[in-house]
């Protein structure tokens, strides 16, 4: 098949990176830049860094939002997880187009709309807005992603592996823990990881569910940058880009030695057997 | 089908995601729906309810106030949005399917042990902040920007180019960050044909180009569909790129509602407009869950 690989597809793929890299790329270099003009190079510097260090507001901002983060992706993860479950393994019940439809529904609503229906909720039930309406917000839109991650892999793996240790006599709950969850385990990391980083990004919804207490980074980043352009900006776009980058190197390493492992004990079992 | 996971286990199971949905997605959208009916007040909250329990649904239905929605279809301002936000969307669409689709395929026949690593890349700008990824452009396209300075240095213009604050800017926004929302069904879906097929329309005398639109581009089409769907459904509200990157003359639903809602602190009217809004979009929404339905039953 890899005689089609021709000239073509290296050209496109080429271009399509650099398209997507570029305007990153020169973020990073530039925010090691003396300049406080963004385009016009004038030696390195860290300055940026350092006067991001010193800037209170955008410090408190950036634990506002990992606090939120962490908090909102464990639940969306577990309640993802379930309703993953819902969709692959429980069968028919009553109100499963609803269902199905609720989990799929948020990942292409606009945020605006998302954002405004919850912000109206909370007034409706009077609750204070701030950390825990973030919080409660991000859950909702980010358990949606997390299903329809673990529900791909719950879909690949042979259920017979489950009957197999039902009709062993493990209850359902041990086969879920023992058999289940660490099949799927890569793919609930990554539910988690995405849940994770669709929170530190959002700005739309926790606009809308946030009140005068809680400003979360992105918050923070938007309206520096409508009030005009700022290096440090460029630093704190890096130190996010890294950070990212750095997990998701971690989480693909892991999934790859637990593939590697999995391919070594088929091997080992083969080689037993044969 | 799953005999073993009866009774109050499965309901356990199904009802936390269940309840949590309801209470925060389904509800919300009959409460946008109830405000969009209400009247606008300078009160904290700034509307009056039209509806309360202790009239009951009698005096409610009686008192139904549609003036929101007359005023919207009365306002050319409003109507121009919603149909410039479709044209922009459906614009954009079309240029990420023409950006996404030779890289997708470049993808599916590129080596088998490079995959694992293209598709990485292409997710990784996905998990970069999108808001940081917006700036990002403005730093290229603004008129002292990187786009402008490498132009003029290669000597193709001597003008500084005006692209930032232009429809043209939110264009390129749009394609550059929805771009893995298209790249990923696609590439899902040429992966997966058969290079045999290819092979059998070459030996049957079929040339390359032939045989991609006759073979290789139909088979592809759930990819494309899905594809267009994930990115001109969420670009139709789009809020951050026609506010960033757009100019006065961009007009788009999202940030109408957004200033409906943040500067005019007109909350009915924005619930209404988020109503309409909603039901523009309902057509390609019910389109896109069908399509994973499909899917899904199509992968067990």
């Amino acid at each position: 098949m890899n005689k089609n690989f021709s000239w073509f597809n290296l050209t496109s793929i080429t271009f399509g990176f650099a398209f997507l890299y570029i305007p990153i790329l020169l973020l990073v270099i530039f925010s090691f830049n003396e300049s406080k003009l963004v385009t016009v190079w004038a030696g390195f510097s860290t300055k940026w860094y350092s006067s991001l260090m010193q800037n209170q507001a955008l410090k408190d901002a950036a634990w506002v939002t990992i606090r939120v983060g962490l908090l909102s992706a464990t639940v969306a993860t577990i309640l993802g997880t379930l309703a993953a479950i819902t969709l692959v393994r429980v069968g028919r019940f009553r109100g499963q187009t609803l269902f199905s439809g609720m989990i799929f529904a948020p990942l292409v609503m606009p945020e605006v709309i998302i954002g405004l229906s919850l912000l109206l909720l909370f007034v409706a039930m009077g609750l204070d807005r701030g950390f825990w309406t973030i919080t409660l917000a991000h859950i909702t839109f980010t358990m949606c992603y997390a299903a329809v991650v673990v529900q791909a892999r719950l879909q690949d793996f042979d259920k017979s592996v489950e009957e197999a240790a039902m009709d062993l006599g493990a209850t359902p709950i041990n086969t879920f823990f023992q058999v289940t969850l660490p099949i799927i385990a890569p793919s609930v990391i990554s539910a988690w990881l995405l849940s994770f980083t669709l929170s530190l990004d959002d700005l739309v919804i926790s606009s809308f569910a946030t009140g005068p207490g809680a400003t979360t980074l992105p918050m923070k980043i938007y309206s520096q940058v409508r009030l005009g352009v700022t290096p440090e900006i460029n630093a704190i776009s890096t130190i996010l880009i890294g950070i990212v980058t750095v997990g998701l190197l971690l989480a693909s390493f892991v999934t790859k030695r637990q593939t590697d492992r999995a391919e070594r004990e088929r091997r080992k079992a083969f080689g037993a057997t044969g | 089908m799953s005999t073993k996971t009866h009774g109050l286990g499965r309901w356990y199971v199904i009802a936390a995601p269940y309840l949590w949905l309801l209470i925060f997605f389904l509800i919300p959208f009959f409460i946008v729906f109830k405000l969009s009916l209400s009247d606008v007040a300078t009160a904290i909250p700034p509307y009056v309810p039209t509806f309360s329990w202790s009239t009951g649904i009698g005096a409610f239905i009686s008192q139904l106030d549609f003036e929101n929605y007359t005023f919207i279809f009365g306002d050319p301002l409003y109507v121009n949005a919603y149909l410039s936000s479709l044209k922009i969307a459906a614009i954009s669409t079309f240029l990420t399917l023409l950006v996404a689709y030779p890289m997708a395929y470049g993808m599916a026949r590129a080596p088998r042990s490079w995959q694992p690593t293209l598709m990485m890349l292409v997710i990784l700008p996905f998990w970069t902040s999108f808001l940081i990824r917006i700036y990002a452009w403005i730093a290229i396209l603004k008129p002292e920007g990187f786009l402008t300075m490498f132009l003029m240095k290669l000597g193709l213009i001597s003008e500084p180019l005006q692209i930032m604050n232009t429809t043209t800017a939110v264009y390129i926004g749009i394609v550059y960050s929805y771009l893995p929302f298209m790249i990923l069904p696609l590439y899902a879906s040429l992966e997966k044909i058969n290079p045999a097929l290819l092979e059998a329309a070459q030996d049957l005398g079929s040339r390359p180009w032939r045989a991609f639109w006759q073979v290789t581009f139909p088979l592809s089409l759930p990819g494309v569909f899905a594809g267009c769907l994930l990115v001109f459904i969420p670009a139709v509200g789009e809020f951050v790129i026609p506010d960033l990157l757009g100019g006065s003359d961009t007009l788009m639903i999202g940030k109408t509602l957004w200033n409906e809602f943040f500067n005019n602190r007109d909350w009915p009217l924005a619930s209404a407009v988020a109503v309409i809004l909603l039901l523009v979009l309902t057509i390609p929404i019910v389109l896109f869950q069908r399509q994973q339905q499909i899917e899904r039953e199509g992968g067990r």
